[in-house]
């Protein structure tokens, strides 16, 4: 871990990580009736946020894996301590997280007028923690941030969500806490384990790496691990919270509960559940997979009859993360590159379809398909963003979507063709149910007299569109960059995996085999 | 068993607990000469008391002593538990004092009342003798039946008393009982006694033993609120007046750990195998009734009254899983959740208060947008109680859990984390209502009485900063509870 841990002479991971949190204390002091100051202020925080985190992404040194760690003692007697890192799994990640985080308090300047402070401080607490799920390596500091999270976003669909944003608001948190109260007694005794193992009590991920865990052991932890995180991913069938917290948010809450939120349950299995249970990784696998496929299509089929666009979206993302869980767990290198880069794709295209849905929905204050049609005619510069969002979901070659779908077909056609066979015809589905969601709303005459006065997207608006299409043209055309950052991540990974012996340590692992780059390289 | 008869009271060591009584019986006399509509002085004269006796016995702090014939023991555990109690006395002083100036039933017996039974407690926390233990038992017992019923007028409050006093005095004899049966079958009511007895594995009239530890089990677990001994805790939490209700569920409720602690850690230690099983169904019942009580109700006190049974139960996974490490975990709850939950206490007192509202669940409609700081609070306490970080809810939990995991008790502490996610349900849902809901009636603007806002910010700070620096607490649990295996 020779790479630098500061920035100008600043420890650039908790920088960024407590600079909105700092935002949302400073948020407090302004008085609540100066609305605009609130909210550019709120802005300003969550961009330097994002400013500063681009700095992880382009002094990142491919060829080792954490970087930029920090590691100060916690609570010594019991082996806490607080440590930061990262490597190129969640420099993208946290990448994603401030990116989103800016645009999401971008896009609530109209659309959240009461309650304005309250909401916007909310938002940055929970970028904070968001940014430390993705950064912390030490157990008990990760389980902090992972709970901490919860409750901005419990506000938020709560306080600012839809009609039945109580109810929506109550169930995330029961099924979320659920699942996490599991994983703590998981974490105890993997603590305990490695205690009894090497007479030292840590918390320390990368030490608890070696822990030794028989068979069984392994099956219940992992199984643990896997409910929390399958919980938040949402694979089916744990995904019934989904559509209600999704329908009833608000649609900051929507962009960042997709973008980000469901992210951490992906996350969790990359860092966590595989390499601390490689034999039980493989173990499950097959039923992880086999619930996966099945995610994909039913949450295709769900999306496909959805009368309300919003819920459409959030069925699209049970489908979606099912491809995403079906790359990792396909367990070879295309797989897993292509199931994490397709949670930053799906991060950017899902983000930026609740944002489309957010702007037709502050217009028409309805978000039924069957309300809608013609919209491209009294909306063509909104069109055109829509489309490329629509089609970036859908997979069209040259957008993101097509990189990481393609990867994750790719390595779950190595696993197994069959697999790859009935999960190819979720793209399908897909394109039936986005395209003809686009249809229905933006082609066609103008059948409801309410859509003939609509304006156009405002300078705003289209600015919180513009830097997520950016980003998915990029990924599209030019993925290298963003692959390349995986490399080392994913063979260590796969290393630990397929060893199923927990002995080897970091150190011993050489450099990206020769193999991943080329896979890399291969895609278009 | 020959115990020397010399007169062996060393006074300097119980200094605090007779600064307490003292201030006590002091209050009563004062009574005599403050004029009425002046009473409200014998309150500041508490204060001052039992700010005394904190300081004093934070300088006993690292003394280790035994004295009455090996009866009373100063030791780090009782220095813990004694600051423990008294800086809770002092914060249900303050939240009493704009209470009862309101109702205009300011008397120097209800102080002098929560001195004594301070001093039970206080007696409770260093009891080295089961005699010693019943003594403190009885001293705080019989002031908090009083005080159960403190407000004449109420029905409620009547029923509360006469509920407490008639299930509290049973309960009492049964321990009573209990201790007798130890008695007969050991020859010694001495803690250490009994341990070395019981380790030295003679021969004992077994039926006899374990009748009386089953019976003194019995007799803390109606003291602690466990189940299935539960019962009379909503109905005394929710008819004592509020400032009691906090008082009952912080101090007393320790008290009756430390107690727990002390005899089935050093008397009853070495037969741990057998009352072990039994304990952990009483704790795993004890969570789960609590808990699956507390969804239901719309009262808070009542609410809170299910929520610190279910916190009974935490407590007692500690003590199931035993040594060092179950000892500092249950020592460590009960800091946390004496700091947590007198913080919610402190928050209902001060809308009673205002308004002669807080009680019921509706009153809290739309009240965190209208009172943020108070809002806010609110949630952080019941944040902590739920047991979600950064808060020291969370980290008590974390060492309780992992004791029990490390012991090998992992059944309990599924069942116990299971619980924890129930309880999210009710807890966040005074955050549903604070935020979530449009108040039904306009609000007036709320000034804090100083003496509240003194008790909210130190809860507050004691519910938080714990929460994100746990170590130095730590390590002061850890420290107390070694005291019992030194």
């Amino acid at each position: 871990m020779n790479s630098p841990t500061t920035i100008l002479g600043i420890p650039i991971l908790s920088f960024i990580t407590f600079l909105p949190l700092l935002g949302a204390i400073g948020l407090i002091l302004i008085p609540s009736a100066r609305v605009n100051t609130i909210r550019w202020t709120a802005f300003l925080v969550s961009a330097a946020t994002f400013v500063a985190s681009i700095p992880l992404f382009t002094r990142f040194d491919a060829r080792i894996g954490m970087q930029f760690v920090e590691q100060v003692p916690w609570v010594p007697g019991l082996g806490m301590s607080y440590h930061l890192g990262v490597d190129g799994i969640s420099v993208l990640l946290i990448l994603l997280t401030t990116l989103l985080s800016a645009i999401s308090i971008l896009s609530s300047f109209t659309a959240i007028t009461e309650r304005v402070k309250t909401f916007m401080a909310t938002l940055l607490v929970l970028e904070t923690g968001m940014i430390g799920v993705f950064a912390a390596l030490d157990l008990v500091l990760f389980y902090m941030f992972w709970e901490a999270a919860l409750i901005p976003m419990y506000l938020l669909i709560g306080v600012w969500g839809g009609p039945r944003r109580v109810y929506a608001a109550v169930k995330f948190i029961l099924y979320t806490v659920a699942g996490s109260l599991l994983m703590l007694v998981a974490i105890l005794y993997l603590y305990f384990a490695y205690h009894a193992a090497y007479g030292e009590f840590t918390f320390d991920l990368m030490r608890l790496y070696e822990t030794p865990l028989g068979r069984s052991a392994q099956l219940w932890l992992f199984a643990a691990f896997g409910v929390a995180f399958a919980i938040k991913v949402p694979m089916f069938p744990f995904h019934t919270w989904l559509p209600d917290a999704h329908v009833e948010a608000p649609t900051a809450g929507s962009v960042i509960l997709a973008g980000v939120l469901l992210k951490m349950g992906t996350y969790g299995f990359v860092r966590f559940a595989m390499p601390l249970f490689p034999e039980a990784t493989h173990a499950f696998a097959p039923w992880i997979i086999a619930l996966s496929v099945v995610g994909i299509i039913y949450g295709a089929l769900v999306a496909m009859v959805q009368p309300d666009v919003k819920k459409l979206v959030a069925y699209s993302s049970v489908s979606h993360l099912g491809f995403v869980m079906l790359g990792l767990f396909a367990l070879n290198t295309q797989g897993l590159q292509g199931g994490i880069l397709q949670m930053i794709n799906h991060g950017l295209s899902t983000g930026a379809l609740f944002l489309a849905v957010g702007i037709i929905y502050e217009r028409r204050h309805t978000r039924e398909i069957s309300e809608f049609g013609g919209l491209s005619e009294v909306l063509p510069r909104f069109a055109v963003c829509f489309l490329i969002v629509c089609l970036s979901s859908l997979g069209l070659p040259g957008l993101n979507g097509f990189i990481g779908e393609f990867l994750i077909l790719l390595g779950a056609f190595r696993m197994s063709p069959v697999v790859a066979a009935i999960a190819a015809t979720g793209v399908i589905l897909g394109a039936v149910y986005l395209l003809w969601m686009f249809q229905r709303v933006m082609f066609g005459p103008i059948t409801n007299e309410k859509n003939r006065g609509l304006r156009d997207i405002s300078p705003r608006e289209f600015w919180t569109l513009a830097p997520v299409i950016a980003l998915i043209v990029w990924i599209g055309v030019y993925p290298n960059p963003f692959l390349r950052k995986l490399d080392v991540s994913v063979s260590e990974l796969l290393e630990r995996v397929n060893s199923r012996t927990l002995a080897t340590t970091p150190d011993e692992i050489p450099v990206a085999p020769a193999g991943v780059r080329a896979a890399a390289e291969d895609s278009p | 068993m020959k115990l020397p008869i010399v007169v062996d009271a060393p006074l300097g060591m119980i200094e605090p607990l007779l600064i307490i009584c003292g201030v006590a019986i002091g209050l009563l006399l004062v009574d005599l000469l403050l004029p009425h509509g002046k009473k409200h002085l014998s309150a500041y004269l508490a204060l001052a008391g039992v700010l005394w006796a904190l300081i004093r016995s934070a300088a006993q702090w690292g003394v280790s002593e035994t004295g009455f014939s090996g009866m009373v023991s100063l030791d780090s555990l009782s220095t813990v538990f004694n600051v423990l109690f008294l800086a809770s006395t002092a914060a249900v002083i303050l939240l009493s004092m704009p209470f009862l100036r309101r109702d205009d039933v300011e008397h120097s017996e209800y102080y002098a009342l929560l001195l004594f039974a301070t001093a039970g407690m206080m007696i409770l926390a260093s009891g080295l003798d089961l005699i010693t233990l019943f003594l403190g038992i009885e001293v705080m017992s019989i002031s908090l039946y009083i005080l159960a019923g403190y407000r004449r007028d109420s029905d409620a409050s009547n029923e509360a008393a006469m509920k407490y006093f008639l299930l509290g005095a049973f309960a009492s004899s049964v321990l009573l009982y209990g201790i007798a049966l130890v008695y007969g079958a050991t020859g010694t009511t001495s803690l250490p006694r009994i341990g070395e007895l019981l380790a030295g594995a003679g021969p004992f009239p077994e039926g006899l033993l374990f009748a009386g530890v089953a019976l003194i089990l019995v007799g803390f677990a109606f003291k602690v609120a466990a189940a299935p001994f539960h019962m009379w805790t909503p109905d005394v939490y929710e008819g004592a007046p509020t400032p009691i209700t906090a008082f009952l569920s912080a101090g007393p409720k320790a008290a009756a750990f430390a107690a727990i602690l002390r005899v089935f850690f050093i008397a009853f230690g070495p037969i741990q195998a057998e009352w072990d099983t039994i304990l952990s169904v009483i704790a795993a019942l004890t969570m789960t009734i609590g808990n699956v009580a507390a969804i239901a109700q719309t009262n808070v006190k009542r609410m809170l009254a299910y929520s610190s049974i279910a916190h009974s139960g935490y407590v007692l996974i500690g003590v199931v899983t035993g040594g060092l490490i179950g000892g500092t975990g249950a020592l460590f709850y009960l800091l946390a959740y004496v700091a947590m939950n007198l913080g919610a206490f402190a928050v209902i007192v001060l809308l009673e208060y205002r308004g002669q509202r807080g009680e019921e669940l509706r009153d809290y409609a739309g009240l965190g947008f209208r009172y943020p700081v108070i809002g806010a609070l609110l949630s952080l306490f019941m944040i902590s109680l739920s047991g979600i970080p950064p808060t020291v809810g969370f980290v008590g939990k974390l060492y309780l859990f992992g004791g029990a995991v490390q012991a090998g008790y992992i059944p309990l502490a599924v069942i116990a984390v299971l619980n924890s996610a129930v309880s999210v349900f009710y807890y966040l849902r005074l955050m549903v209502l604070m935020y979530m809901r449009e108040a039904q009636e306009s609000m007036p603007a709320i000034r804090v009485p100083l003496t509240l806002a003194v008790v909210l910010f130190v809860t507050a700070l004691g519910t938080l900063w714990p929460g994100l620096f746990p170590g130095a607490w730590f390590e002061l649990a850890r420290e107390g509870v070694r005291a019992l295996f030194s």
